[in-house]
């Protein structure tokens, strides 16, 4: 397993094929990639994410202990960027290792949407007309509760 | 203790981090967020609505009602959008 917060950027086919190495005793691999969205009006020209590196380890940690138990999953990778990022830069990945898809998706799934709403990461865009923190989406709460 | 401030909290605070000794009646995070906007303008009006306000505790997240006795480090920030 491992969890990555980095200000570097990641390659997300090196990673998976990484992972698709260690693959012991697995027969699905999901893998979702998160990349930063190109708007069209008023693009973004930067978005920076800002972090609490101590606090979302123990978070995340937390996140896939409890995939583990409600998954089954064998094994997981887990990489978020902070820093200065652009349109189509990859920002997550999360990838699940388990027997079955079901397993597999499910967990990457449960792990999305937690990052989404539990992770200590803070998003501001920087588009030509100013700076904004990206506020809270309710369907990131929504989705963020089927699982409780 | 230290106390650590993020995102649009920490810009409008116009600081990160700050020592503070908040006065023994100062027992939960409620308190200490009431207090800190008592004791500051820019605090008072960056947490006008403080029950969107999170927090953590040495690291982990707690509620408001979480007692702050012995914390070393109390953060607080804005809903978090990762992912």
């Amino acid at each position: 397993m491992g969890v990555r917060i980095q200000d570097g950027a990641f390659d997300p086919g090196g990673e998976l094929n990484a992972f698709a190495r260690t693959g012991d005793g697995g027969g699905a691999i999901a893998t979702f990639t998160g990349i930063v969205r190109s708007t069209p009006g008023d693009p973004i020209e930067t978005l920076t994410l800002e972090c609490y590196p101590e606090l979302a380890l123990n978070q995340i940690g937390a996140m896939v202990a409890e995939a583990r138990g409600r998954f089954g999953i064998i094994d997981e990778t887990v990489i978020h960027r902070y820093g200065v990022l652009r349109p189509g830069d990859p920002i997550v990945q999360v990838m699940t290792l388990a027997a079955h898809r079901e397993a597999a998706f499910g967990a990457a799934q449960f792990l999305m949407d937690y990052l989404k709403t539990d992770a200590p990461f803070w998003k501001k865009e920087a588009t030509r007309t100013g700076e904004r923190w990206v506020a809270p989406r309710a369907a990131d709460d929504t989705a963020r509760a089927r699982w409780s | 203790m230290k106390i650590l401030y993020f995102a649009w909290l920490r810009e409008r605070l116009d600081r990160g981090e700050e020592e503070i000794s908040p006065p023994a009646e100062v027992l939960t995070v409620r308190d200490l967020i009431a207090w800190l906007r008592r004791n500051d303008e820019a605090a008072d009006l960056a947490m006008q609505r403080p029950e969107i306000i999170k927090a953590a505790i040495d690291a982990k997240i707690v509620s408001h009602d979480t007692p702050i006795a012995g914390a070393k480090t109390i953060a607080l920030f804005p809903p978090m959008t990762g992912g």
